[in-house]
């Protein structure tokens, strides 16, 4: 019995830690899919997320969720005016000079916050740190169910952006064909750039709904980069619904190793999913080959 | 040479063309006037896409000069041409595989200009295109060859344009489909809309069109209403076989 509540208790928490990693992937995904841009500083944005969430709570009070609200517009900007700026110069180029460009960018934002906030972790404490819901004889720690809740609203609100609305039609289409989507009008680095700012914005929104769970420090970044690989490639490259999937595989592997291995490689049982899933389906859990016309 | 009337819609002056290095197309001129079904016609490699390439933004001319509807367009963007209304159904059609063929019928009539007149627009296509109407739902990449050519040509039928330009309508289609999908083109451009047709099958072209040009390694060869061309000795030797 008490195995059984106990496993319970590790899903769920698998499940809603699993959100966040497919709300990280999303992002990733969202970027590669359409610009085929393998973003090495995915993880940075979610730093920059998380110190965004710091400052705010430090200088202004503010509720991590309702400063995400506040500072969107301007993570967004900040993005999208990044791939403006260097990104859509090498939109015909190689494929290892954006990947350059990206590693470069993560370099120097990890920096960034590394020259402003120093090298020390940051915590955050939020009047609901411990709080606790029982559900059943499962309890369930409220930041993390929020944190959960969150993440899987912003990723329906993607999936809605995407399929219902004209200009979410417009991203598809330039994913799809990037020449196609010139010929009927789509300005597509103009989508290019938005594409960027969305799914980066989306790695800021994982920071800010991760701080009441974690430490931040300015290298945290490189492996939630890490962790964003895992959940695309196992979901398969390049799909909302593949992200979903592989962000659930990777968070249920990281909570149930800890609790039945070992906890201490945590981060590696990830990993080993991950490496299993590759040796069997290199395609994904998820993939299909890509059709193309 | 039957000199058209009025202004042309397409003005195509001297251009000097290329890759890297390498020029591939020299000194070509062409004019489309208004309702004209023009072809361009050539064997394997003398240049045909690349010309439309330039015509549509998708390269720069070295030289010469694109006007289109009265304006220098040298330089554009293709956006920015469709935004003109010049629509082009291109090399391989181009289609978006994944989404509906209503998404992409859609997507035609993405830009302001034609975009209120989408449903109206919707229900002239599938008049025109009467095989899509039951694929609606179903992916694009499902279609057949000649369902997908179709569906290229409705998606730029979509941008209500003012003028159409096609590269090898016909590539990749069984034999009785080439004939079917010509007649389509002169349909289209029966409706009034001037279209710049390129084609390998020299035969086609010339039943369908009004006038055509000749293009051999990159330089104009002959050019001329479609039934004299049908006629001359060179281009019976050398394109019709016979
Ligand atoms: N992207 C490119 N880069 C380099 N050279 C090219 C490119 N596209 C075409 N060429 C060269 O330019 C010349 C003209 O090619 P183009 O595609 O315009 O011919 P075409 O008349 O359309 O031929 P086809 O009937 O085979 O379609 C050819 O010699 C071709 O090899
Ligand atoms: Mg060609």
């Amino acid at each position: 019995m008490e195995t059984a509540v106990a496993l319970l208790q590790n899903i769920s928490g698998g499940i809603l830690i699993g959100g966040v990693y497919a709300l990280v992937g999303t992002g990733l995904s969202l970027i590669f899919g359409v610009m085929r841009v393998i973003n090495f500083a995915h993880g940075e944005f979610l730093a920059v997320g998380m110190y965004l969430a710091l400052v705010g709570h430090a200088a202004f009070g503010l509720e991590p969720y309702l400063a995400m609200l506040l500072v969107a517009p301007l993570g967004f900007f900040v993005a999208f005016s990044i791939e403006r700026l260097v990104l859509s110069r090498l939109v015909d180029s190689p494929e290892q000079s954006t990947l350059l460009a990206t590693l470069g960018l993560a370099l120097i934002l990890s920096n960034a916050l590394l020259l402003l906030f120093g090298a020390e972790p940051k915590t955050m404490y939020v009047s609901y740190a411990t709080a606790t819901v029982n559900l059943g004889r499962v309890t369930l720690s409220i930041p993390l169910l929020l944190a959960g809740f969150v993440a899987t609203m912003i990723i329906l609100a993607l999936y809605l952006f995407l399929t219902k609305t004209e200009p979410g039609r417009a991203v598809r289409a330039t994913a799809e064909n990037r020449l196609g989507a010139e010929l009927v009008g789509i300005n597509t680095l103009a989508v290019h750039s938005v594409v960027f700012g969305l799914g980066s914005l989306i790695a800021m929104a994982a920071g800010f709904v991760l701080m009441p769970l974690l430490f931040a420090i300015p290298t945290v970044g490189a492996g939630f980069t890490l962790k964003a690989f895992v959940v695309t490639v196992l979901g398969g490259m390049g799909s909302i619904s593949g992200a979903i999937g592989g962000g659930l595989v990777l968070g249920l592997a990281e909570v149930l190793g800890a609790s039945y291995l070992s906890t201490g490689y945590r981060d590696a049982y990830g990993l080993i999913a991950f490496l299993a899933v590759l040796l069997l389906r290199p395609e994904g859990l998820f993939g299909r080959t890509i059709k193309r016309v | 040479m039957t000199a058209p009337k009025a202004k042309p819609i397409l003005e195509v002056d001297r251009l000097d063309l290329g890759y890297g290095e390498l020029q591939v197309v020299f000194e070509v001129s062409l004019e489309v006037a208004r309702g004209e079904l023009v072809g361009l016609v050539g064997g394997n490699g003398s240049g045909k896409s690349t010309v439309l390439r330039a015509i549509s933004g998708m390269i720069t001319p070295w030289s010469g000069e694109i006007g289109f509807d009265g304006l220098k367009v040298n330089g554009l963007k293709p956006h920015q041409m469709t935004r003109l209304g010049m629509a082009h159904v291109p090399m391989g059609r181009q289609l978006f595989p994944n989404l509906t063929v209503e998404e992409n019928l859609s997507l035609g009539a993405y830009l302001r200009r034609a975009r209120h007149n989408r449903s109206r627009n919707l229900e002239r296509v599938f008049e025109l295109f009467p095989d899509l109407v039951s694929k609606r739902r179903q992916p694009a990449g499902s279609l057949s060859g000649g369902q997908q050519q179709m569906l290229a040509i409705a998606r730029a039928l979509m941008l209500d344009p003012k003028m159409l330009i096609m590269d090898e309508p016909s590539l990749g289609l069984a034999p009785f489909l080439v004939k079917e999908a010509m007649q389509v083109v002169r349909r289209v451009a029966d409706m009034g809309l001037p279209i710049l047709l390129v084609e390998q099958n020299v035969r086609q072209v010339l039943l369908v069109s009004d006038r055509a040009y000749v293009l051999e390694n990159g330089r104009l060869v002959i050019d001329g209403p479609s039934v004299d061309l049908m006629d001359n000795p060179l281009v019976k030797k050398a394109y019709l076989g016979l």
